[in-house]
């Protein structure tokens, strides 16, 4: 039983849409914790307070008032925008960041699709994302968005092959591109988590992959494509209302997917820390989750660490750094994987 | 140094670096805030701060010094002089207040709080407070008015004013009559050098000896006048005391 809903509900249509709707319940209350928590943390980071009114208690209410705000903001289109472009394109980058949580197990006995090739599936739905923004970016008629949407799309594409030689490395470990296989190969002790227990092949592998996915979350240091200073605001410079709140949403949506996926194939992902103490299909949920919230806090803390990074220096650390280690590495695990048989 | 070596140097100060930078926000996040929540705490006002003036009129003798001292004319003071007969009462530094003060208004959305006006008060009755938060919606709000008179009093203390100072023409001219009449008679005598060389007062001054005083009537002309404990107001005072009055009245004020 690797999803509740359609072992109790059947694969029919309410089953399907039950177990797809799912997700999205988890994602709306996730997305306003972690702005409310990345307000919080930006600030303290800098010594200052952050939100401490709506609400009463240190302004836990702060994104549900901005949500409100963007809900009753005038819908904007440029009248030079190429419209059907334009409108689609927020919808096109939530889907993708949305797909992506089909193939991610929440728990044992969650996983939306359970198919063969989830990590592969996760990849190649990602890169819709790209897709999106790019057309956000050209339909805007803007040359801010444009350069945005361009520089997205140089990032975007720099920084897969990283991450997926990332992930391949993982793969070649466990023998399957099913997540649920990945965190099945990990379960025991925490020791057993590929990060610790494969010591240092799959920690360097982590590094690799968790820069990379920095670096497809669009977030600083890598925000070269939105780069307030510069671009305005990238490629959603033309957006308001709720088209902006999509690509908000997506965003944080995006952070839970990379973080989840790195939980998944480093950190046990459903698997407590604990061996067989503490598992099961509800606290299997609980520590995955748990899991990428630490990775996004990072993703946060890292955020407000550094500085943006300059875009030759951007394809640098991919192109010179991130991609030869990435290769390296997956000839030093795939020697290994051979050698211990 | 070889490339090589640059290359790997390069990404090992790369980690580290991050690493310290990392380690620098994780302690700010738990440094206590520096902010303050404002309407919830406070910061304390500096002891000298400049904030709201404030004129305590129990103690302003409408002397206009600090008006004059503003550097953006936004205090204006209007006064009347009041009746021999009126007690305004003393300041607390001792001097005897003589007007009364029908308009002191401070437009704070002139005042640039410079606090110029400050030093020069007499009786140190105009001074800062420490309230800042006076934001209004509509900028004559700012216009503040210090005086303690009613509306009524101010147009009644203005009136007898003017009263009296048209009755003090008068006597002028009178006694001015009276004195020419009387140098006319003296100009046969041989005394004339001295009476024509002070002219203006000289023959008043004898006035008082001479006609009998209307004071009984209960409105006299005469102005009590200060002293000149104040050196300063003498040049600028808009209501300045002729020195024959003063002569005249002096004597009488110091025997109270
Ligand atoms: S503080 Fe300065 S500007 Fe304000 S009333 Fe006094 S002298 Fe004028
Ligand atoms: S200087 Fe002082 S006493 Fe004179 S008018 Fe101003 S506040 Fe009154």
């Amino acid at each position: 039983m690797h999803n509740f809903i359609t072992y109790y509900i059947g694969t029919g249509f309410w089953g399907s849409l039950v177990s797809s709707i799912l997700p999205l319940v988890y994602i709306m209350p996730y997305a306003l914790v972690t702005m409310w928590l990345e307000l919080k943390i930006s600030a303290h980071m800098q010594d200052r307070l952050g939100p401490m009114r709506t609400g009463r208690w240190h302004g836990w209410a702060q994104p549900l008032a901005d949500v409100t705000k963007l809900l009753q903001k005038e819908d904007i289109i440029p009248a030079a925008a190429d419209k059907v472009l334009y409108l689609l394109a927020p919808a096109l980058v939530f889907i993708g960041s949305y797909a992506a949580y089909a193939a991610i197990p929440f728990s044992p006995a969650y996983i939306g699709a359970d198919i063969n090739l989830g990590i592969f599936y996760i990849v190649a739905v990602s890169a819709i994302v790209v897709l999106g923004i790019l057309m956000a970016g050209w339909s805007s008629n803007n040359k801010w968005s444009l350069l945005g949407a361009m520089r997205t799309a140089a990032q975007l594409v720099s920084y897969e092959i990283p991450s997926s030689l990332a992930i391949l490395a993982v793969v070649m470990v466990v023998g399957s591109f099913n997540l649920n296989d990945v965190c099945s190969a990990q379960s025991g002790w925490f020791w057993n988590w590929f990060v610790f227990g494969k010591f240092p092949f799959l920690f360097i592998t982590f590094i690799i992959y968790f820069i990379a996915s920095l670096a497809e979350t669009n977030r600083a240091p890598f925000d070269i494509p939105e780069a307030e200073s510069e671009l305005v605001a990238g490629y959603h410079t033309e957006y308001s209302g709720m088209r902006f709140a999509f690509f908000y949403l997506a965003e944080y949506a995006n952070m839970f997917v990379v973080a989840a996926v790195a939980a998944v194939l480093f950190f046990g992902g459903w698997n407590s820390p604990f061996g067989a103490y503490l598992s099961g299909p509800v606290w299997g949920a609980f520590w995955l989750i748990s899991k990428g919230m630490v990775l996004v806090f990072i993703q946060i803390w890292l955020r407000w660490t550094l500085p943006r990074f300059r875009v030759d220096q951007l394809m640098y650390l991919s192109w010179k750094i991130l991609t030869p280690f990435a290769l390296l590495n997956i000839f030093a695990v795939g020697l290994w994987v051979v050698l211990r048989g | 140094m070889s490339p090589v070596y640059r290359y790997f140097r390069n990404i090992g100060k790369g980690f580290w670096t991050i690493l310290i930078g990392m380690r620098i926000t994780m302690k700010h996040l738990f440094t206590p805030a520096v902010t303050i929540q404002y309407p919830d705490a406070r910061m304390s006002i500096p002891e000298r701060g400049r904030n709201r003036l404030y004129v305590n009129m129990d103690d302003c003798i409408g002397c206009n010094q600090c008006g004059m001292a503003c550097p953006v004319d936004c205090i204006s003071i209007e006064t009347a002089k009041s009746l021999p007969t009126e007690d305004l009462g003393v300041t607390s530094t001792g001097q005897k207040k003589r007007l009364w003060v029908t308009k002191f208004d401070i437009d704070f959305a002139k005042c640039c709080y410079c606090g110029l006006c400050v030093p020069p008060c007499p009786t140190e009755c105009i001074y800062m407070t420490d309230v800042y938060e006076f934001s209004e919606y509509d900028r004559s709000n700012l216009n503040y008015s210090f005086i303690t008179l009613s509306p009524e009093e101010v147009t009644s203390k203005v009136e007898q004013a003017k009263a009296a100072e048209r009755e003090a023409a008068a006597k002028k001219a009178a006694a001015a009559a009276a004195a020419a009449a009387q140098r006319a008679a003296q100009a046969q005598a041989p005394a004339a050098p001295a009476g024509q060389d002070q002219a203006p007062t000289s023959p008043v001054q004898q006035k008082p000896a001479e006609p009998p005083r209307p004071a009984p009537t209960g409105t006299p002309e005469t102005k009590p006048s200060a002293p000149q404990t104040t050196p300063a107001p003498a040049p600028e005072n808009p209501t300045p005391d002729k020195p024959d009055t003063q002569d005249k009245t002096n004597p009488k004020d110091s025997s109270d």
